[in-house]
């Protein structure tokens, strides 16, 4: 599925555009100009990524401080363990457009069942 | 180096083997854990895993796939160091000779005197603990934690949360008053009056009562408070009383530069159980958290590797969150020595505030409540600014 995100002019270099839908994506605009959408959901517990501190190609999360490579959406240390799945990402007529991922999201456990309609 | 022994088999001692060999170090690594689980997270001990929405599995430290080359000693005891030699004494009668040595022991919960062998007291470091502990919550009832510090406070908002009625005692006139301030640590623990949590402040712990189970927690003003589970929550003290006769110098723990180096060489201390040295200071401190305990093993396996061959970079302002009764809590920083705090962002009454603490106008620490977007940025500051 192909979603419209946000305009690239509306996206400064260094910032991110969470997308609201579940479970959220986010697209970071690098300080080089290349632009990536992730998961915005750490791997780890229930924090926004698009509030974390982008750096190059990776954005540090703004609870416990794991990195996550938004090339490839793979962690570097703990306390996450499991990658942050990536999705492609499109301009066109200075559009951003997010083809999401048909793979399972690698959701915290206490979103992941939330998300299953169990207690959170 | 041919021989890396880590003592201790948590967040230090698997973040040192892991820099160990992320470093390039191929020789043979043995780790040394006196509890039998391989290393796990403990922050969700007093809040998810003991409010039962997150199982054992989930507290693993080590991805799946990890393979560090290591051989693991669980389930036994690093008894002494034999400081000349690299040797450490195991309790069953081994030992292992190493070139380099990383101590990794952490820190073990207080007590209270006294109270050994009383049915439904607890302290709280270990999964083992944290087991014991949410088997007799899920029973309800009343809950007494004697300590209002951090953990104090998570268990008690996590009992909270699973239907119990819960005081908290409290020796000093405010709650994190030391790590926090008084401003702020007032802000914070006012987290437990907005959930009709009780918070008796200013007044010791005389004793318990009870026969073989605990009936009551007993105040030196002579109050009694009526418990069915009590939780001690009055800190840890670092393990190395098995450091004893090694020549490794103590002081409260092991007593580190400013990258982990003890007075002894070969050997380095990482974690709870260290004291680094802090230039800015100019004094050594013992801080912890998981943050310093995954961090810093980087910088003193550096220095393990190299020999002391390295100048060693100012190790980042310590860092630690909290969470509690739903409310994320974020501090950087040192509070000590700030002459003003004030709110940036949020409001105090809604919890949800963004202060700032500075000396002579300068940023020195930074407090965060559910505001982890700009505590991110300016604990970045911080850092930078250091
Ligand atoms: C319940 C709880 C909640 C916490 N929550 C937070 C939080 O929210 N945020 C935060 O920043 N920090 C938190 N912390 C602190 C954080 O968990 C610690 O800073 C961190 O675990 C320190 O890691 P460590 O490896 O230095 O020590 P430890 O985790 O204490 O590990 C030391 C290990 O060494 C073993 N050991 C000790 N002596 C010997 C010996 N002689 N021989 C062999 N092995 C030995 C111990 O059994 C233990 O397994 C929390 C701690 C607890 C207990
Ligand atoms: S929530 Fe992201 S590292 Fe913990």
């Amino acid at each position: 599925m192909m979603i419209p995100a946000c305009r690239l002019v509306d996206l400064p270099r260094g910032e991110a555009y969470r997308l609201d839908i579940d479970p959220p994506v986010s697209v970071f605009h690098t300080d080089d100009g290349e632009v990536f959408a992730i998961d915005d959901t750490c791997t780890h517990q229930d924090a926004s990524l698009a509030d974390g501190w982008l750096e190059g190609c990776e954005v540090e999360c703004p609870l416990h401080a794991s990195k996550f490579d938004l090339r490839t959406g793979a962690v570097d240390a703990p306390p996450a363990k499991r990658p942050v799945r990536t999705h492609e990402v499109h301009v066109e007529d200075g559009m951003i457009y997010v083809r999401l991922s048909l793979d399972a999201p690698n959701l915290p456990p206490c979103v992941a069942a939330r998300l299953a309609g169990g207690p959170a | 180096m041919r021989t890396v022994a880590v003592v201790g088999a948590s967040l230090a001692g698997l973040s040192a083997a892991r820099s160990l060999r992320k470093q390039g170090y191929d020789g043979r690594l043995v780790v040394i854990g006196d509890e039998l689980h391989r290393p796990y997270d403990r922050p969700p001990l007093s809040k998810e895993f003991l409010a039962g929405s997150l199982a054992e599995a989930d507290l693993a430290l080590e991805p799946d796939a990890e393979d560090l080359r290591a051989q693991w000693l669980l389930g036994v005891r690093a008894v002494g160091l034999d400081g000349p030699r690299r040797a450490v004494r195991l309790a069953d009668g081994s030992e292992v000779r190493a070139d380099g040595v990383v101590i990794a022991t952490g820190a073990a919960a207080r007590t209270l005197p006294g109270t050994d062998g009383l049915a439904g007291v607890h302290t709280l470091r270990t999964l083992d603990d944290a087991r014991a502990l949410r088997d007799e919550l899920s029973l309800g009832g009343r809950l007494v934690v004697i300590g209002g510090g951090f953990i104090g406070a998570e268990v008690a908002s996590t009992a909270y949360a699973l239907g119990l009625d819960v005081t908290v005692v409290e020796a000093a006139p405010t709650p994190l008053a030391g790590p926090l301030g008084e401003t702020m640590g007032k802000v914070v623990s006012a987290l437990h009056a907005d959930h009709g949590v009780r918070l008796l402040c200013g007044v010791g712990v005389k004793g318990l009562s009870g026969e073989s189970r605990v009936e009551a927690v007993l105040l030196e003003d002579g109050r009694s408070v009526p418990a069915d589970i009590v939780v001690v929550g009055v800190g840890a003290r670092p393990c190395v009383a098995w450091l004893a006769g090694s020549g490794i110098e103590l002081d409260d723990g092991v007593k580190c530069g400013a990258d982990g180096r003890t007075s002894l060489a070969g050997v380095v201390a990482v974690g709870d159980c260290a004291s680094w040295y802090d230039p800015r200071a100019g004094l050594h401190r013992r801080v912890e958290h998981w943050t310093g305990a995954r961090e810093r093993p980087d910088a003193a396996v550096t220095a393990l590797l190299a020999g002391g061959a390295v100048e060693p970079s100012a190790p980042r302002p310590p860092y630690f969150w909290s969470d509690q009764y739903g409310v994320k809590i974020q501090f950087a920083g040192h509070a000590a020595g700030a002459d003003s705090v004030t709110i940036e962002e949020g409001a105090r009454d809604d919890r949800n505030v963004l202060a700032v603490y500075r000396r002579s106008g300068h940023p020195v620490a930074v407090l965060g409540m559910n505001q982890p977007r700009l505590f991110m940025r300016w604990r970045k500051q911080l850092a930078a600014a250091a």
